[in-house]
């Protein structure tokens, strides 16, 4: 796990959050029996993390669905009262949603919009700088930058229901940020939104946080996104925290492999190619091998007598290092 | 939070009106789901033409009809409704995370429709004033009364509607609590008939009740049919209510936000 981080921007201690779930069987009869007798039962959503994040981390959150990240997010965002355990955000306990606090954050939930459907974006702009009294002239300034980062120019004055979900999603970004929140929850804002669009707001989240030092806890179901913004990953799997630390070290000892991706300029055989690691994907003039990270200069200099007219060395697939360390969970916690 | 939510109140309404004015047709569909007051005024003003009822003539049914009709556009609120969506599919967190509280902004975005519905009411005062000249008080200190009423009840409405709305953090929705609530409201408030048609129990029962402060009190004093001591009577009545109902919604919200889930992603 981490170490302590000095003068942590984020951090959460023993964090537990249980909800009470209405459970019945299906049928009429349990349907019926349900308005006398109601049967509850605990879900634990989180139990009991801890870590810390630093002014100016971006860090990603990951886990399968229902493991506890958005559950979490809310909790540090002050959406929910914590069950038990200690959660400061910027010096605030984010429950008691303290104007000054709730000033300093901000959460984007791609799932969820803040702009009004029948107005234009630049309504619900107007009213959010009246909401966290953004002085005319800072106002004017963040939403030009703003305008003009996220190439907003011809959406603010369309009805946000004849935007795009790209389009849409680039407005929420603004709404979310005329304030300059420093700590930013970003809960899947690049969902269903196509390759162009999520580089886009990549390449804007990512300006933002090095632009005003800005501390960001992303969570995303897509690996780029984890891999273009995120030095450090917090990987939380039932609740519990399985990993906290450099995604590069979670890659190391997750799956201590490169990939080596070779073109060749004529056909080689299944078997010589075996002769330098093991074959992941053989088609025509394309091959890729995985090669144990300590044999990767003996094998790189034994390549060099193959057909090669080019070659990379990757990191295996994010996906599949995730796919790995779920799977391990219940044996063992990295 | 206070001055903050003063400061932000004109663009609020500014903002809550042009959603009010996006959403016209909703509006026109609430006003003609309000015309009951209508309904009843062709039923008593037929039931009156045989003679006068509990004091009441048929200028007089016109009248107290009129305005009830014009107290029930001014006081009209939504936010249980609101809340108990916003609750259950877990929207509310967005209100959540601005840094006002809720209960102003649904009153921003509520009163915002007031222009809208002013557009209405305008027209209806000319026409009570055309049919019965004599029904509306001349006395401008009653009619300043009843328009200090009316703002009272809207407060009143809205803050027992936004109580029952925090309901939805406890149970599966408070829709149905207040569709309870409504049906009581419509014959305690008067907006059914007048209350003086009611039998005496009845009568003393309520006035231990808010209903009569949202609809009867409003009507009266446009009606002049109050003294200025039972007028000042109800109008500190009215306060004295809001100040408690207020004081339970603040209770109530506070609580239910500790249950409060943020279903939903």
């Amino acid at each position: 796990m981490a170490e302590s981080v000095p003068e942590a921007r984020i951090s959460v201690r023993g964090l537990r959050k249980v909800y009470k779930v209405h459970k019945r069987p299906p049928g009429l009869m349990a349907a019926a029996r349900s308005v006398f007798r109601r049967k509850y039962e605990e879900v634990v959503a989180v139990g009991g993390i801890d870590f810390e994040i630093a002014p100016g981390e971006r860090v990603g959150f990951l886990g399968p669905n229902g493991a506890g990240k958005t559950t979490t997010l809310k909790v540090l965002a002050g959406l929910l009262h914590p069950t038990a355990g200690e959660v400061r955000v910027a010096g605030f306990v984010p429950q008691k949603r303290a104007s000054a606090f709730l000033e300093r954050v901000t959460l984007v939930m791609g799932q969820k919009q803040q702009l009004m459907w029948d107005l234009p974006p630049s309504e619900t702009f107007e009213m959010n700088r009246a909401i966290y009294g953004i002085p005319q002239k800072t106002y004017d300034q963040t939403l030009k930058e703003l305008t003009d980062l996220l190439e907003l120019g011809p959406l603010v004055g369309k009805p946000t229901r004849q935007l795009s979900l790209g389009e849409r999603m680039k407005c929420e970004l603004a709404a979310a940020l005329l304030h300059r929140p420093d700590v930013l929850f970003l809960d899947e804002p690049t969902i269903g939104l196509d390759v162009s669009m999520q580089s886009t707001i990549r390449t804007f989240i990512r300006e933002y946080n090095e632009r005003f030092r800005a501390t960001i806890m992303l969570t995303s179901h897509y690996m780029e996104d984890v891999e273009a913004l995120c030095p450090r990953v917090v990987v939380i799997h039932q609740g519990r925290l399985i990993h906290d630390g450099p995604l590069a070290a979670l890659v190391q000892a997750m799956r201590p492999d490169k990939r080596l991706v070779i073109r060749l300029s004529k056909e080689v055989s299944a078997a010589d190619l075996a002769t330098l690691g093991s074959v992941v994907k053989h088609e025509g003039l394309g091959v890729t091998l995985s090669v144990p990270r300590i044999h990767l200069a003996d094998t790189l200099a034994r390549a060099a007598a193959m057909p090669i007219v080019d070659l990379s060395v990757d990191d295996p697939p994010l996906e599949d290092v995730m796919r790995d360390l779920f799977a391990r969970q219940g044996t063992a916690a990295v | 939070m206070l001055r903050r939510a003063i400061t932000a109140w004109p663009t609020l309404l500014r903002v809550g009106f042009a959603e009010a004015v996006a959403y016209r047709a909703e509006f026109l569909v609430w006003i003609l789901s309000t015309t009951m007051p209508f309904v009843m005024l062709a039923l008593m003003s037929s039931v009156a033409s045989e003679g006068k009822i509990e004091g009441f003539d048929q200028k007089d049914i016109t009248a107290y009809y009129l305005a009830t009709f014009l107290t029930r556009t001014l006081t009209g609120a939504w936010v249980v409704w609101e809340m108990t969506q916003e609750i259950r599919q877990g929207t509310m967190a967005l209100r959540l995370l601005r840094p006002i509280h809720p209960f102003v902004s649904y009153a921003s975005s509520n009163l915002a429709a007031l222009p809208l519905r002013g557009m209405l009411a305008v027209p209806l005062l000319v026409v009570m004033l055309v049919v019965t000249p004599q029904g509306l008080t001349h006395d401008i200190r009653f009619l300043a009364a009843a328009v200090l009423a009316i703002a009272f009840a809207w407060a009143l409405n809205f803050l027992i509607m936004a109580c029952i709305g925090c309901v939805a953090f406890y149970a599966e929705s408070a829709t149905s609590l207040f569709e309870v609530w409504l049906g009581v409201w419509m014959i305690l408030s008067g907006y059914l008939l007048p209350l003086a048609l009611f039998p005496a129990p009845v009568r003393a029962v309520n006035e231990y009740l808010p209903f009569r402060l949202m609809v009867d009190l409003p009507v009266s004093l446009m009606l002049g049919r109050l003294d200025g001591q039972a007028a000042l009577t109800g109008l500190a009545t009215q306060a004295v209510w809001i100040a408690g109902v207020g004081t339970l919604a603040m209770v109530l919200w506070r609580s239910g936000i500790r249950r409060y889930q943020a279903f939903g992603g």
